[in-house]
């Protein structure tokens, strides 16, 4: 270190809040201008409706249905809610309050403690919740009558571990809503406050990413009211896609999944999303083909003066565990021990060694660099802001075998990552070991009893939605020094259903003329049909710069199917 | 009945009763969104296996955080579904530095401190020099205690300023609160701040509002704040949500400012060019009772106890919250052999003149206290005028050719 760091450090660093960011990505010279219609199916006439609240007209009702009395009837008078006990009448006296005129005893008119007593309360409150042993349930909800009202709220009630109930006062001047928390309500104790969906829905406007577009206040009003069974909520799932605007010529996903849930529990918002990105693919009507039959692969083999790499990529997760967003650390070091106890029965040329990012001694780190190995700590906004570097670096780990040609990344982006990589052009050697790998690392974690997350509708379950279905980018290392330069490179890469990146993976420039070309495509197309698609695009653009260097001109292939 | 502390939220009022469907209109999870809130889920876990790895770790929370303290308050949670966990999550995140120790953990709302006061409390102690669970914090916010203060050298004295942070009382903090909260904070600060009048008369620019015209000049000004880069803030969830319900709010004079939502509620700044400290603590002490009159007005306190003083978010800034500096032109002084000795003696601390984690730029340096909690807001503005006074002279000494030894200031 050659300056010593400040004693004490806080927040306040000089911003360059004006200076513009793009974290690797700059916009460049665009081919075409690509005009895409915001919402296909919308008209003019369909607008955002609230389902808040419904337009009725007719008389107003007898104020006398909101009397709580008859159906808190049968309850001990000590565990009545706040809404029983507050004696409320229309012919109160009116006192002013923050609103205007309220009735007397009624909930704003309370009078106000001073600043210095609310410690005292506070203290009552704490001493309770030491003593409350979680989950709270409150007895009334295991003995709820037959009262359609009484249903109402038992039904709402047992949906979530806390108990709240957001009610109104109808009766008669002002409505105003409140809070009532059983198990913290208590004499002086603060009761929370708690907002409507429309205070908390995000601020959109300046938006770019698939849960955006989607994510209209109706469907977030719906859904925030949701967790699923671990207690992975909505604004979780979306915090990365609320706090990443997006890019105006990239549009990322947006949101995340914190378990397999996830995708039942949010499946409003997520079917789309996934629609979206995956060209259409309808989670509700369609189902995915998984094929991990190596065998069915043909002309695998490249023309090695130009592939200088081959390489089949894809994720897997553990069932029952939950996803890196939202995993405690206990469940983090149970994929890894789980993972490396299925590893470590691995033989011949699959067997290998794990290396722990925490345990890990310098010279294990270094060679691992050098091999272009190791991966480190998430640095993009778009990870770390759903919360899957936490914890870093407990429960990391690189395993790789002996002969360093199959690679597992643990606990990274996904519960495991699965890499299978060669130098050359032998592509179906690396999907064949790719596949053989994966089924006796599956069979190895069902001698154990666990299974991977996988379902007809979507495929293998991963943490981001555009990883669904095979979860599989199977690529290349290729050298096309004429075909790059051609204007027509894009559109045959796009017919051909392939990306290009650079070549440190995506997001980085290509060096020389040597690009990363992989499958775009990752749902609805089984793995066997990607790497075909991968094999036969490389080779055709194999044969174009081949053409290309005999001077002969090339065509552009028709579109494939998506 | 009496004695039920309530907050109603405005936005639930509809403007009409038009349905019998908006009776129960929606039960929402009484838990913030962000964090750990599946808590009860995670005791399904034994201790050990939920335990973090904290052997490679240097900051305060991880000294304190013994397995059995993690056991004992790892069942908890306050009113409004902080965790120990989530007080912890930026100290596991980011392990620290040799040479800086950091607190490493937050607060998620004023109850944080009293739940988790078996773990607070050795923090707390450690470093605010053994401040201990039974001390009393003095508030002393009268201007006019301050003896001299007015008479820095401008030439080597470029400008004075006096900043603290302040907390809503009733809601949560930054680290935990959700859009709905952060919003509604900031909706009661602006009305606050636009009943300021006289020399605090001024205007609210919200960071997602900003016109190009505007963020240049506050640039100019040097009054902008951005979205926090520090992992230290980031692993706490801070910067959740950037940049809603963020913006700052300043008077027509340019002296007194105001930080909405950025690492606290309110982040209060009086300053100005030159070494009138005298007068920026005078406008800050006025400014700030001038708010704290009007937020209690409208029924909403500063969080505030006779134990922690006030509260914010990081245990590092509870008590007066106060930062008090001056950008002073020390080239000689600071390369003397015993500059970091007299600077502790005079119990200052130095930063460069881009704030924290950056370095000086041609000898000028930021020279603020280093206490915060268990002396008052006077004590440590005094301190810092005192103590930059006697610097100065130092530093003219030292153009001199003279020794300094007889200057040097014994512990304070």
């Amino acid at each position: 270190m050659s300056v010593v760091p400040p004693v004490l450090s806080c927040t306040e660093t000089e911003q360059k809040w004006h200076k513009p960011r793009t974290m690797g990505v700059k916009p460049g010279p665009v081919d075409a201008m690509v005009v895409v219609k915001p919402k296909p199916d919308a008209t003019p006439a369909s607008g955002i409706r609230s389902t808040l609240y419904k337009g009725y007209s007719g008389e107003l009702l007898d104020p006398s249905t909101l009397n709580p009395l008859p159906a808190y009837a049968d309850m001990e008078p000590d565990s009545l809610p706040l809404i029983c006990r507050m004696n409320i009448t229309s012919d109160k006296p009116l006192v002013d309050s923050i609103f205007g005129k309220i009735q007397t005893g009624s909930l704003p008119g309370q009078p106000k403690e001073s600043t210095g007593s609310a410690i005292q309360y506070l203290g009552t409150a704490t001493r309770r919740l030491a003593s409350a042993r979680l989950p709270f349930i409150h007895p009334y909800l295991l003995n709820c009558g037959n009262k359609t009202m009484a249903n109402n709220f038992a039904r709402i009630l047992s949906s979530k571990r806390n108990v709240g109930i957001l009610s109104l006062i109808g009766a008669g001047s002002l409505t105003a809503g409140f809070l009532l928390n059983h198990e913290h309500v208590t004499a002086g104790a603060q009761v929370r406050r708690v907002y409507p969906a429309s205070a908390e829905y995000p601020d959109l406007r300046k938006h770019n990413n698939c849960m955006a577009s989607h994510l209209t206040p109706a469907i977030y009003a719906k859904l925030v009211e949701k967790a699923t069974p671990n207690g992975y909520s909505l604004d979780q799932a979306i915090q990365t896609g609320v706090d990443n605007p997006g890019h105006p010529f990239i549009k990322t996903v947006g949101m995340v999944a914190g378990d397999e849930e996830s995708y039942e529990v949010f499946a409003e918002l997520l079917d789309p999303v996934i629609k979206e990105r995956h060209n259409g693919y309808d989670p509700q009507t369609m189902t995915h083909p998984t094929d991990l039959d190596s065998s069915k692969l043909t002309s695998g083999n490249f023309d090695e003066r130009y592939v200088l790499s081959s390489r089949v990529r894809t994720g897997r997760s553990i069932r029952g565990l939950s996803l890196p967003p939202a995993c405690t650390r206990a469940e983090r070091r149970e994929v890894e021990r789980v993972v490396v106890d299925a590893l470590a029965g691995l033989k011949g040329d699959l067997a290998g060694t794990y290396y722990s990012l925490t345990h890990m001694t310098d010279q294990e780190q270094q060679q691992l660099i050098d091999d272009h190995f190791l991966f480190d700590k998430p640095v993009s906004p778009l990870l770390t802001c759903s919360g899957m570097a936490r914890d870093w670096p407990d429960a990391r780990g690189i395993w790789h075998n002996n002969t360093k040609t199959f690679l597992i990344w643990i606990n990274e982006e996904d519960h495991t990552r699965v890499i299978s990589m060669e130098k050359g052009g032998n592509m179906k050697r690396v999907f064949d070991r790719f596949c053989t790998g994966l089924k006796e690392v599956e069979r190895l974690i069902q001698e154990k009893g666990w299974e991977f997350m996988w379902n007809e509708r979507l495929g293998y379950i991963l943490t981001c939605p555009s990883n669904l279905g095979t979860g599989l980018r199977a690529g290349v290392h290729v050298n096309l020094p004429k075909l790059s330069k051609d204007p027509r490179f894009t559109k045959i890469l796009d017919n051909l259903r392939l990306q290009k990146r650079g070549t440190g993976g995506v997001d980085t420039a290509a060096v020389g003329s040597t690009f990363d070309i992989s499958n775009l495509d990752r749902l609805g197309q089984s793995e066997v049909q990607l790497v075909q698609t991968v094999v036969d695009g490389v080779n055709y653009l194999i044969d174009c710069e081949k053409k290309l260097e005999k001077g002969q001109d090339i065509k552009i292939p028709p579109p494939l199917k998506k | 009945m009496g004695s039920q502390w309530l907050r109603v939220c405005p936005d639930l009022i509809p403007r009409t009763v038009t349905s019998f469907s908006c009776l129960v209109c929606s039960v929402r999870n009484a838990i913030m969104p962000f964090g750990n809130t599946h808590n009860n889920f995670k005791l399904n876990f034994k201790v050990e296996e939920e335990y973090p790895d904290l052997t490679k770790h240097n900051n305060h929370m991880a000294k304190v955080l013994t397995k059995d303290m993690y056991a004992k308050l790892r069942d908890k949670q306050t009113s409004s579904g902080f965790t120990v966990d989530d007080v912890i999550q930026t100290g596991v995140d980011n392990p620290g530095h040799p040479f800086i120790m950091t607190v490493g953990c937050v607060a998620g709302d004023e109850e944080s401190y009293e739940v988790f006061k078996d773990l607070l409390d050795p923090i707390i102690s450690d470093r605010h020099s053994g401040y201990k669970p039974t001390d009393k914090h003095k508030t002393d916010l009268n201007f006019e205690n301050l003896k001299g203060g007015d008479d820095l050298d401008p030439s080597y004295v470029l400008s004075s300023r006096v900043r603290t942070g302040r907390s809503i009382k009733g809601y949560t903090l930054p680290p935990h609160n959700s859009r709905g909260e952060r919003r509604a904070v900031e909706r009661l600060s602006v009305e606050a701040l636009n009943t300021l009048d006289g020399e605090f008369k001024g205007k609210y620019y919200p960071l997602n509002k900003m016109s190009d015209a505007e963020q240049e000049q506050l640039i100019a000004d040097h009054f902008l704040f951005d979205k926090p880069v520090s992992p230290l803030l980031l692993g706490a969830g801070m910067a959740r949500d950037w940049p809603d319900a963020r913006g700052i709010w300043h008077n027509d004079a340019k002296s007194f400012l105001v930080w909405v939502n950025e690492e606290d509620h309110l982040r209060v700044i009086s300053m100005e060019k030159g070494g009138n400290m005298k007068e920026v603590f005078r406008r800050f002490c006025v400014g700030l009772k001038r708010i704290e009159e009007t937020f209690k007005k409208h029924n909403h306190g500063f969080m505030w106890n006779e134990h922690l003083g006030y509260v914010l978010t990081c245990p590092s800034n509870l008590g007066t919250g106060l930062r008090g500096g001056v950008h002073v032109k020390l080239p000689k002084l600071s390369t003397h052999a015993k500059f970091e000795e007299i600077l502790t003696r005079l119990r200052l601390q130095k930063r460069g003149t881009g704030g924290v984690d950056t370095a000086s730029v041609g000898g000028v340096f930021d020279i603020s206290n280093a206490d915060r909690l268990g002396s008052s807001e006077v004590d440590q503005v005094q301190m810092v005028v005192d103590g930059v006074k006697l610097m100065v002279e130092m530093e003219k000494k030292l153009e001199k050719g003279e020794a300094i030894d007889s200057m040097i200031p014994a512990q304070k």
